[in-house]
């Protein structure tokens, strides 16, 4: 079947109705809908008791590796869920391939600790 | 599912307003459609402080069910709530915190005392207990009782609704609600 671009027009039609829709929605409830603005209300809601300080506050992510390096850890253990499972199907040639992998993290473990990763203070 | 199998089940929707019905089209008033919409979608914020908090818990859950008047939705946020719920023993420390968070409540905005204590001060007439809410900001109904039955709650936000339907579009830019509003000292 041939097709050209006249063919589009009800599409591009159907588009500008849906976006058109919801842009006269926003704009009609915002015209019609009651407003008030004082300096009360345009605060942060804080349970209706004010606020002291700022949000706006520099804080430690510390955390931040902590978490990192748990799902790090707790990847290779889910690992060795498997493993344990198929431990006699798997033999010999299964146990150096999870020695290898697990030897890959102690090595990055030790480099962490090395690194004072996991130091809080 | 055919239109006599749906006619069986108990749902009820809300009644037609007034307005003149033609082939394919209905014509009203914005203020009744607007009415409608509102009425049937108050978005409870409880402001609950004392025992008619726990009657409210009743009226909210399964067995009372606020959500067949479509208050389904408890906001405990003021910005997307309609109806203020204050339930319970207002302090007059309290009283700065719930007009401060009426105040933050979008507009429109109504407001149920319910219960003795929210309404009046009831038992506790008292140097600490704010005498009725409507002491720091405009209520709309009271609803009487100590504490109020759930069906007591239920009828309050019935009332309300009524209100709801019939108030115009334009009140809330009327001079004598801006006046109301000055009268409490709410800008």
């Amino acid at each position: 079947m041939e097709t050209n671009q006249v063919d589009f027009f009800p599409i591009v039609m159907q588009l500008i109705l849906a976006a058109g829709f919801v842009a006269a929605t926003i704009a009609i409830s915002n015209f019609l809908g009651p407003k008030r603005h004082s300096v009360n209300k345009d605060k942060n809601f804080e349970c209706g008791i004010e606020s002291v300080g700022n949000a706006r506050i520099p804080f430690s992510v510390k955390y931040f590796l902590v978490a990192i390096l748990f799902v790090l850890f707790d990847v290779e253990v889910i690992f060795m869920y498997p493993w344990a499972i198929n431990f006699r199907e798997m033999g010999l040639e299964g146990f150096l391939k999870m020695g290898i992998f697990m030897l890959l993290l102690i090595v990055g473990f030790f480099y962490v600790m090395k690194k004072k990763g996991l130091e809080w203070e | 599912m055919s239109n006599s199998e749906i006619k069986k089940t108990d749902i009820k929707m809300a009644e037609t307003p007034e307005g003149y019905e033609g082939n394919g089209f209905f014509a009203t008033k914005l203020d009744t459609v607007v009415g409608l919409a509102r009425a049937n979608s108050l978005w409870p914020l409880p402001f609950a402080t004392s025992c008619c908090g726990i009657e409210f818990m009743a009226t909210m859950a399964s067995h009372y069910d606020v959500a067949r008047f479509g208050s389904e939705r408890m906001s405990f946020s003021p910005r997307q709530a309609d109806m203020l719920l204050v339930m319970g023993t207002i302090a007059k420390k309290m009283a700065p915190i719930l007009r401060q968070v009426y105040e933050q409540m979008s507009e429109p905005r109504w407001v149920i005392a319910v219960g003795a204590c929210a309404s009046s001060g009831g038992i506790f007439d008292t140097y600490s207990v704010l005498q009725g809410i409507d002491k720091v900001i405009p209520v709309d109904v009271y609803v009487p009782g100590c504490p109020p039955r759930p069906e007591q709650i239920l009828d309050g936000i019935m009332k309300l609704q009524d209100i709801v339907k019939n108030e115009s579009v334009r009140r809330r830019n009327s001079p004598e609600y801006k006046e109301l509003l000055a009268s409490y000292n709410i800008s």
